[in-house]
């Protein structure tokens, strides 16, 4: 709460003032720093234990979860011989034989110490099919040394498939960018650059579209509803508005399941909004509002009202009514008054309200779980998937990350082109 | 100093009181099953006869069948839970990321008895279940044969509904498209195979309703939201037994899967835990199941223990095997799974 605003009073028009005003300014908030810090630091003392907290139960938990995208250690403290023999290999063809018994001799260690299993899982993300043929070739190793084993590699034709050893090659480097990579819808090709997926493998970069989309989409109609609601509860007198914020708050205060469920009983095929639509005859058939976009936005558009209101009401009271009066009397027509004189004054709450409905947007995961079709998933819905049913938290985490960089990107840009300062959140 | 160590002391007394209560944990057996009707089944057939039997405590959890909980208990350290009920393909994954036990059948019963593919490494088969295609003869004037009629939007028009997930719908995709059951999964196993399996659900791709919950297909064909669905039997047959629904099932062609149990790594009462899956093994208690929902047993010697008015409801009765029919192939989605799914997601979303 900076009372001095260096940048807004640094304006002296006459040259020979400014060296002059520099100095005093400078020297009067040097002042005010000094006499400030020691209060800075009381009450950093005192927010202190709420800080501890969140490093310890948000922070560092984040780190570490993110840092799964690109450290995935599996291959290579499973595969130390193959790591070492393949130092050298330019990637073109096959290995030499020393590769193949290298990759034996791994194989069978795994197997004595019991993580074969993990191994052939974690190759498997990368090349589909490979689980079974490592426990399959694993089985095969179990009575075989030196030539033997050599040959029990090479009769296993997955070994000397062209696309297996530069996965294996890519995957014997703990630091990795290929979940990342993945997440954008890329990879690396044969000759070291990175390409696109084929088209039928890449979904990510669509979703995370579709995410931003909806969220914008919601955004946009909290706004449309909730700017004249919050003016018709900023204008009323006192009892009225009270009544009405109650009305805005009451669903605020219930569960998002609870109002997803409720939505998806009056979204239904013979649900409510549809014999309604019937009855009035503004739909001649029946409307497939459930499993679809729109019904999704609906959806979400309930629920978030209230977080779009509430900054804009909150700035809106703020601003007397004898203003508006003043510009009229000045000769100003209603929608010049509005323009000039009302906007400006609540923009800062607009922007916050509708900043805080797109960040919360991007992460809704009930809602398009229950009422979006399969292709209204957003990104959280994937990702909990990647967490909870394919157990690939490095995916997941690579995901949560590209979402949490784009999202801080789109605060970044929205800040610094409105002035973060400008901001009144409630 | 003295009150340090009087506190210290009061420490250590509290730390000793908490592993004596953990001894007490002796005779408790926590089971996490994915609830529903079929949790209540497993508890008449199995939860409450094996506490009589052995004096154990059993305590009953509900999850919604995704190994994520089980893998955030075991990489914490802390697993409340000494078994979970699981699907097969969830068994290969949780088997891979080392969250499940492996198993010692010397302490479950023969592994030869059971059907094959329902006893594996980390997982003993509970059941054995089938996807299967349901209607509703009054919506429908002619009674579909087939589960691949699915793909016949001629003869059959309105929305189908469809599990939203490869697995099935890939394989039936194939048969419809002329492949052979025996071959499906040979075909599936080529880019050229899963091509042409995601042409053939081009065909309908526009009439399908996709469901993510067992219960959902029920409530689909009961809302008339679709003239046909693919569903798991026990779901239809509940509906129909103790909600009078009309709905009819369609055996040709279905798909057999089995239910499975596992010990999670870390369990805190294994012993217990393998007592009562050599107990629910016991062909006479493997063939009790069918009497309280229609899944049928899993030992190959539990079909003469079978209540006799449950066995024709079951999905390998004889009957319902005389057409065709295929077994999941649990290792192939062990390989395959993830990557199809994102394919099929990615597809869905086209």
């Amino acid at each position: 709460m900076s009372a001095l605003q260096p940048s807004k009073l640094d304006r002296p028009t006459l040259a020979r003032d400014r060296s002059a005003a520099d100095t005093d300014i400078k020297s009067v908030s040097a002042a005010l720093r000094r006499a400030e810090f020691g209060d800075r630091m009381r009450s950093l003392l005192l927010a202190a234990p709420l800080l501890v907290l969140l490093a310890l139960s948000f922070g560092i938990p984040i780190v570490l979860l993110l840092s799964r995208a690109v450290y995935d250690p599996t291959i290579a403290d499973a595969l130390p011989k193959t790591t070492a023999a393949l130092a050298g290999w330019n990637g073109q063809g096959l290995p030499g034989d020393d590769a193949f018994a290298a990759l034996a001799a791994d194989l069978k260690d795994n197997q004595a110490k019991g993580t074969a299993y993990e191994l052939a899982k974690s190759l498997n993300a990368r090349l589909p099919g490979a689980r079974s043929q490592v426990l399959k070739t694993v089985r095969k190793l179990e009575s075989a040394d030196g030539q033997a084993a050599l040959d029990a590699m090479k009769s296993v034709a997955f070994w000397s498939a062209p696309s297996t050893w530069p996965a294996i090659q890519s995957g014997t480097s703990s630091l990795t960018s290929f979940y990342l990579l993945s997440a954008l819808d890329l990879r690396w090709n044969a000759d070291g650059g990175i390409e696109r997926v084929p088209p039928e493998q890449a979904i990510f970069i669509q979703v995370f579209l579709r995410t931003f989309f909806v969220a914008a989409a919601v955004t946009l109609a909290t706004l449309i509803l909730g700017f004249p609601l919050a003016y018709l509860i900023a204008n009323v007198p006192k009892g009225l508005a009270a009544i009405l914020i109650v009305a805005v708050l009451l669903p605020f205060w219930t569960s998002i399941l609870v109002r997803t469920a409720a939505w998806t009983v009056l979204l239904q095929k013979f649900g409510l909004v549809n014999d309604l639509l019937l009855w009035l005859g503004v739909a001649n058939d029946r409307l497939d509002l459930m499993y679809s976009r729109i019904g999704l936005i609906i959806a979400m558009t309930h629920i978030q009202l209230p977080f779009t209101l509430l900054p804009i009401y909150s700035v809106m009271r703020t601003i007397p009514p004898s203003q508006m009066k003043a510009a009229y009397s000045l000769g100003a027509r209603p929608f010049t008054a509005f323009r000039r004189i009302y906007i400006p004054q609540v923009f800062p709450g607009v922007m916050a309200g509708c900043m805080l409905t797109f960040i919360l947007c991007l992460g809704y995961y009930i809602t398009p779980a229950l009422i979006g079709g399969a292709s209204d998933q957003l990104i959280s819905n994937f990702i909990a998937n990647y967490v909870n049913v394919e157990l690939n938290w490095e995916m997941a985490a690579a995901l949560s990350f590209i979402l949490l960089v784009f999202t801080l990107a789109l605060f970044g840009i929205f800040a610094r082109a409105l002035g973060l300062d400008r901001l009144k959140l409630v | 100093m003295t009150q340090i160590r009087t506190r210290l002391l009061a420490l250590a007394a509290a730390t000793a009181c908490m592993t004596i209560a953990g001894a007490a944990f002796a005779d408790e057996l926590s089971i996490m099953a994915s609830g529903g009707a079929w949790q209540d089944a497993q508890r008449k057939a199995w939860f409450e006869p094996f506490a009589k039997e052995s004096g154990a405590k059993i305590l009953e959890q509900e999850y919604l069948g995704d190994l994520g909980k089980v893998k955030a208990m075991v990489e914490t350290g802390n697993v409340p839970i000494d078994l979970v009920t699981v699907e097969t393909a969830t068994v290969l994954q949780g088997c891979d990321a080392g969250i499940l036990e492996r198993l010692d059948y010397s302490k479950i019963g023969p592994r030869d008895k059971f059907i094959e593919g329902s006893a594996l490494d980390c997982g003993v088969g509970l059941d054995a279940y089938g996807d299967i295609l349901a209607y509703d003869p009054t919506v429908l004037k002619e009674a579909p044969t087939s589960v691949l009629d699915l793909f016949d939007t001629t003869k059959f028009p309105g929305k189908r509904a469809m599990r939203k997930f490869p697995a099935q719908n890939l394989e039936w995709a194939l048969m419809a498209d002329g492949v052979a059951p025996a071959d499906v999964y040979k075909v599936l196993a080529t880019p050229e195979g899963v091509d042409r399996a995601f042409k053939k659900l081009d065909t309908i791709k526009k009439d399908i309703v996709w469901w993510d919950a067992g219960a959902q297909p029920a409530q689909l064909l009961a809302s008339k939201e679709v003239v046909m669905t693919t569903a798991w039997n026990g779901r239809i047959q509940n509906a129909i037994d103790t909600d009078g629904k009309p709905f009819k099932i369609v055996w040709n062609n279905q798909i057999l899967e089995y239910d499975m149990i596992a010990i999670p790594k870390g369990a805190r009462n294994p012993e217990l835990a393998y007592k009562y899956l050599a107990y629910i093994s016991k062909p006479e208690n493997n063939a009790k199941l069918a009497s309280y929902i229609t899944y049928g047993p899993v030992r190959t010697d539990a079909a003469s223990f079978v209540a006799p008015d449950a066995l024709p409801k079951l999905p390998n009765a004889p009957d319902h095997l005389a057409g065709a029919y295929l077994v999941a192939d649990t290792e192939f989605w062990g390989d395959y799974g993830e990557d199809l799914v994102k394919r099929f997601n990615a597809w869905l979303a086209q």
